[in-house]
């Protein structure tokens, strides 16, 4: 990744680590909402144009999650939901560094996944594909990013699962994920998928992406030199968020 | 050459499992069985705000997920006593949606000048490419309502109204309706911001 590493703004008034403004969200990177191929978006998509204005001190600020909420191993699938042994599946580890667009480290950050299980069945109340449950997997993770912006969680790698959009579509394996960052502009939802399954290609909801580039930007790599020798596979997925402008001149609110 | 940024990673959608990774209790794990989350503790007046998401054919999103970030009752965000944020599963019957939350205060803009007092959603759902931001504004500060720059921005004057919840008669507390029309007669502003 090349990139310039910019200095972290100044004149914040929300906390260590932040600056100015939250940086316009680049929409071109994203999909658009309407995106007939993948049909539900079609009666869930708005007509009217977002309306689009400078973050206010709301939208610049964001929730904070401290690390005491989380339990030793939320951030171990294969043992976090364990009642007679570990999960059943293909172990591997995925990790990463979670960075903004200024290439700033995202610090202490909630970091939450979900997933299938190896048979590629959800543990929701709501999913009724005939894979069998494991009754030693969950599919939820949670931790928070180092002081670098490290996270690393060790699953199951989820099975593919078939779901009904042109007759049975077929979704690559793929790790839900969400994250918060320090501002409530930050947050973002979306998926990681696993290089080289032949899935990617074909998935209707990869496709709404613009391009083949933004697809790629959510497939987690083979690392084999982070794999663990006769333990686990390693797969490395570094995550951006928006980044904020630096505050090169303080315009001063009048009165107040 | 010009100077280059990291892209920011593309959104997906949340899904119907959403809540596995989100409400694990409401998907149905066992695990934080006590977690409530829709309940945001803090000092001030109690009100309730409820509402359904509505798909473009008058459908209930009935797999939807949202979450709300808003000040607390002096205008401030992360106070030490109010975390100002929660999340909320809509029924799977009823696409019903429910916080249990205080009265925010009043915020200023970037210019310094008052906003009316709102609460700020997000909407996750299955065919949900990016979440949908919206506010929720309360009703009976027309004066404010009519003075809120975020509200002034909506440039076709009869969209604003969309923004405004209703005050429903009965309940503990005071309670406020907001329906949310993804698409269609009446769509929900959402922002880009
Ligand atoms: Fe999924």
């Amino acid at each position: 990744m090349s990139h310039t590493t910019l200095p972290a703004g100044g004149g914040s008034n929300f906390g260590p680590g932040s600056g100015g403004d939250v940086i316009k969200r680049d929409r071109s990177l994203h999909a658009p909402a309407f995106t007939p191929g993948y049909k539900t978006s079609v009666l869930r998509s708005p007509r009217f144009a977002l309306v689009s204005l400078e973050p206010g001190p709301g939208e610049n600020a964001g929730p904070k999650f401290d690390a005491k909420i989380l339990a030793p191993l939320e951030n171990d699938l294969i043992r976090n939901y364990a009642k007679s042994g570990e999960a059943v599946g293909e172990r591997i580890i995925v990790f990463g560094k979670v960075l903004d667009e200024t290439g700033r480290p995202v610090r202490n950050t909630l970091i939450e996944i979900w997933q299938a299980n190896a048979g590629g069945r959800y543990r929701h109340k709501n999913d009724a594909y005939l894979a069998a449950l494991d009754p030693n997997f969950g599919g939820a993770g949670r931790c928070m990013s180092d002081d670098d912006g490290n996270y690393f969680f060790r699953t199951i790698r989820p099975g593919p699962y078939p779901w009904r959009n042109h007759g049975s579509d077929w979704r690559p394996a793929h790790i839900h994920f969400s994250l918060f960052g320090d501002a409530f502009a930050q947050r973002l939802v979306s998926q990681l998928y696993f290089e080289g399954d032949p899935l990617v290609p074909l998935c209707p909801i990869l496709a709404t992406l613009p391009d083949k580039d933004a697809q790629d930007r959510l497939v987690a790599k083979l690392d084999m030199k982070m794999s663990v020798p006769f333990d686990s596979l390693a797969y490395r997925f570094d995550i951006v968020l928006r980044g904020r402008r630096q505050t090169f001149f303080e315009t001063k609110p009048e009165g107040h | 050459m010009p100077i280059e940024y990291l892209k920011e990673t593309p959104s997906q959608t949340g899904g119907p499992y959403v809540h596995i990774g989100t409400m694990p209790a409401f998907a149905g794990l066992e695990i934080r069985q006590d977690e409530q989350q829709h309940v945001i503790p803090g000092p001030g007046e109690r009100v309730k705000l409820v509402g359904v998401v509505w798909d473009g054919s008058g459908h209930p999103v009935r797999d939807a997920m949202l979450e709300l970030w808003q000040a607390d009752s002096a205008g401030r965000h992360n106070a030490p006593d109010f975390s100002g944020w929660g999340r909320a599963a809509a029924s799977s019957e009823t696409g019903e949606w429910e916080f249990d939350t205080i009265r925010p205060g009043t915020v200023a803009w970037r210019d310094g000048k008052p906003q009316a007092p709102h609460v700020s959603l997000l909407i996750f759902a299955r065919g949900i490419n990016i979440h949908l931001h919206t506010r929720l504004y309360f009703p009976e500060d027309e004066a404010a309502l009519a003075a809120d720059p975020v509200l002034r921005a909506v440039e076709q004057t009869g969209r604003r109204a969309t923004l405004v919840a209703q005050r429903v008669e009965g309940g503990e507390v005071p309670t406020y309706r907001f329906d949310i029309r993804l698409q269609g007669e009446g769509e929900t502003v959402f922002f880009d911001m």
